[in-house]
């Protein structure tokens, strides 16, 4: 369970830190939503891999902390998970609003000389 | 709870509220009601800090009070922590934004959409990053801000702007992911969010954990480094500055701060020296990368052509000033640091408007409303029908005393309070309270000298193009309500030099309880010892 999270967790970092250093903005974009997958990932295991246990306490059960998952993580990956969708669809308009100005998807706004 | 109390939230709600409010009188249609509500709702936002500043003055702890939201105990829900380095941030914001609005108010506001309720979302993101106790709700605060920053740094639109803009997004969107990486780090270690009650656990952390504390730290570090402009994370800040519409680049003046800010509220309080073993860690960093920091900017400053430039640059110095100041460790170099941070931040938001306003006698700033009219296709709208306000005379000569002041607070020559700052600091650091000048204290002296004379040679050169040089000139039409924000900056600069004892005991007292901050953990947390005590932390 912990190897194939963090081979996960690589494999998706890695590709976004590659895809955000290439040149077209729509790469950028693809990278920059592979790293945040990446993150959210990480965050979850920040909050210690579990499996079946849940995250909220029993209705009127005496809460045992060890019998249950850290909901705090999964909290703070909700919250990630909205904002990084709404910067991405602002990122996605600007990235529209430079190809309609510039005539080019290169991140500098103008193709590299030959 | 005392009804009063409530005061400490109102910086973000009210901005929310009034943003909120504008969009729903249906955005762009009733340009004037929201130009009314933003400068409403800035100046009051003005009065609200004051009143907090002086509450928090008052208090013989420096902390104000803390709100609990939803009234839940401290380590367990969100705070907000009202003390004194809060309240002159909000205070300092709010005089910045007051004098931006009113700004913009003369065109600019004309120049895109939703200029207004994306400036008051600002403004509740920018509040809410210094009022809040818990490292997530600061991630929720910062991603507000940047969205908000996001789209009025493209205010204006044209190519140069979204290309700027786009970079701007970009690199910020990658610090809030390492942002993240470093929260849930810590979280990891010591199972809190909360800055007190993780100042209160750092030192009994376990020693093979510390590693990881110390990573997390690090990168959460960065992802503020970037925002502060440090060398060599800050290549992205010169052309988004310059590009950005000047009111929006004179309230962008304090985002550079918002990243200083943390840095040391959290590198104070969490690393300071009852840290333990983790006491000062990342201290030399801090020091050589702001020496780095200004030298990248006075070279930038020296080589930039256009004045927008020179003032983007003059922002990392500032920034780079401040880091190295309190990379030094010391509590009077902190203090003065503290006053360089608020007379630079003044000094440059003006910068940032005069420059629009002598540009645009070179029909510089013109180029950019033509391509915006282009764009928006407001032919007629920028014409005689937007004269706002009267018309002053002399401009040349009030255009040119306001540079001149400019100069003399951003190269920190006396009589300004720029030279207040940095004799403070000089001061402090030169004359440590044990034993010899430490390394640190004589590259802070180079440091110091060599910006300022920098940016003197810059700035000179800059203003003898700008206001002799210059054959082809046309005296520009400038109006009272362009040139005032200039001047009330400017007024306040010269206050603060002719109040400096005051205000330095103030900075002196922030500077105290930052370098101890036993009182901001105790009254976030309550009496001691009634928060589980967890020895090595984490969750299980």
């Amino acid at each position: 369970m912990e190897i194939i999270l963090a081979t996960g967790i690589g494999v998706l970092a890695g590709s976004g830190v590659w895809l955000v250093l290439r040149p077209r903005t729509f790469q950028v974009i693809i990278g920059l939503s592979l790293l945040s997958y990446a993150v959210n990932l990480f965050i979850i295991a920040m909050g210690r891999l579990r499996i079946d246990a849940a995250p909220v306490l029993a209705a009127r059960a005496a809460g045992d902390p060890s019998r249950f998952a850290d909901p705090l993580p999964q909290a703070l990956v909700l919250t990630a998970i909205v904002i990084s969708f709404a910067t991405t669809a602002l990122f996605l308009v600007v990235l529209l609003a430079a190809r309609g100005l510039t005539g080019t998807d290169h991140v500098d706004g103008r193709e590299p000389e030959a | 709870m005392n009804p009063a109390d409530h005061l400490m939230i109102a910086p973000v709600v009210l901005p929310l509220f009034v943003g909120a409010m504008m969009l729903a009188l249906g955005g762009e249609r009733h340009r004037n009601i929201n130009a009314t509500l933003n400068v409403v709702s800035t100046f009051v936002l003005v009065g609200i800090s004051i009143a907090l500043l002086r509450a928090a003055d008052a208090s013989p702890t420096g902390v104000a009070g803390v709100y609990r939201l939803g009234d839940w105990p401290a380590p367990f829900a969100i705070v907000f922590v009202v003390d004194r380095l809060a309240t002159i941030m909000l205070l300092l914001t709010s005089v910045l934004a007051a004098a931006a609005v009113v700004f913009s108010l003369a065109r600019w506001h004309r120049a895109g959409v939703l200029f207004h309720p994306l400036f008051q979302f600002l403004l509740m993101g920018i509040n809410g990053a210094f009022l809040t106790g818990d490292l997530f709700n600061l991630f929720v605060f910062f991603e507000v801000l940047l969205a908000a920053s996001y789209s009025l740094a493209l205010h204006g639109s044209g190519s140069a702007r979204v290309m700027a803009g786009l970079h701007y997004i970009v690199v910020n969107l990658v610090a809030s992911l390492l942002f993240l990486i470093g929260v849930s780090l810590i979280y990891g270690v010591a199972g809190t969010l909360n800055m007190a009650d993780l100042a209160a656990r750092i030192p009994a952390i376990r020693a093979e954990d510390r590693a990881l504390l110390e990573a997390g730290a690090g990168i959460l570090g960065t992802a503020f480094l970037v925002k502060a402009g440090m060398w060599p994370l800050c290549f992205w800040l010169p052309g988004t500055y310059a590009s950005a519409p000047p009111p929006v680049a004179s309230i962008f003046a304090i985002l550079t701060k918002v990243g200083v800010y943390i840095v040391l509220r959290l590198w104070l309080l969490l690393f300071g020296e009852d840290a333990g073993a983790s006491a000062q860690f990342g201290s030399e960093w801090l020091l050589l990368g702001g020496a780095a920091t200004v030298g990248f900017g006075v070279i930038g400053s020296l080589a930039s052509q256009d004045m927008a430039r020179l003032a983007a640059f003059s922002v990392l110095v500032s920034s780079g000033t401040v880091l190295t100041a309190i990379g030094m460790g010391q509590v009077g170099v902190t203090g003065g640091a503290l006053f360089y941070l608020i007379s630079s931040t003044m000094g440059l938001g003006a910068f940032f408007l005069l420059i629009e306003l002598v540009e645009r006698g070179r029909e510089a700033g013109a180029d950019v409303l033509a391509v915006t009219r282009e764009v928006y296709g407001e032919e007629d709208e920028l014409e005689e029908s937007e004269e706002v306000g009267i018309a002053i005379p002399a401009t040349m000569g009030i255009l040119g005393i306001a540079f001149i002041s400019c100069a003399v607070m951003i190269s920190g020559l006396p009589p300004l309070s720029g030279f207040i700052a940095k004799f403070a600091v000089l001061t402090a650091a030169l004359n440590p309270p044990a034993g010899a000048v430490p390394v640190s204290g004589w590259i802070l002296l180079l440091v110091l000298i060599l910006s300022g004379l920098a940016a003197l040679i810059a700035m000179t050169r800059a203003g003898i193009r700008a206001f002799w040089a210059a054959p082809d000139r046309t005296v520009p039409r400038v109006r009272l309500i362009e040139i005032g924000p200039v001047a009330v900056l400017l007024l306040l600069c010269a206050i603060q030099t002719i109040q400096a004892g005051p205000v330095m005991r103030f900075m002196q007292a922030t500077a105290q309880s930052l370098h101890a901050p036993q009182d901001y953990i105790r009254g976030v947390l309550g009496s001691a010892g009634n928060w589980p005590s967890v020895p090595g932390g984490g969750p299980t």
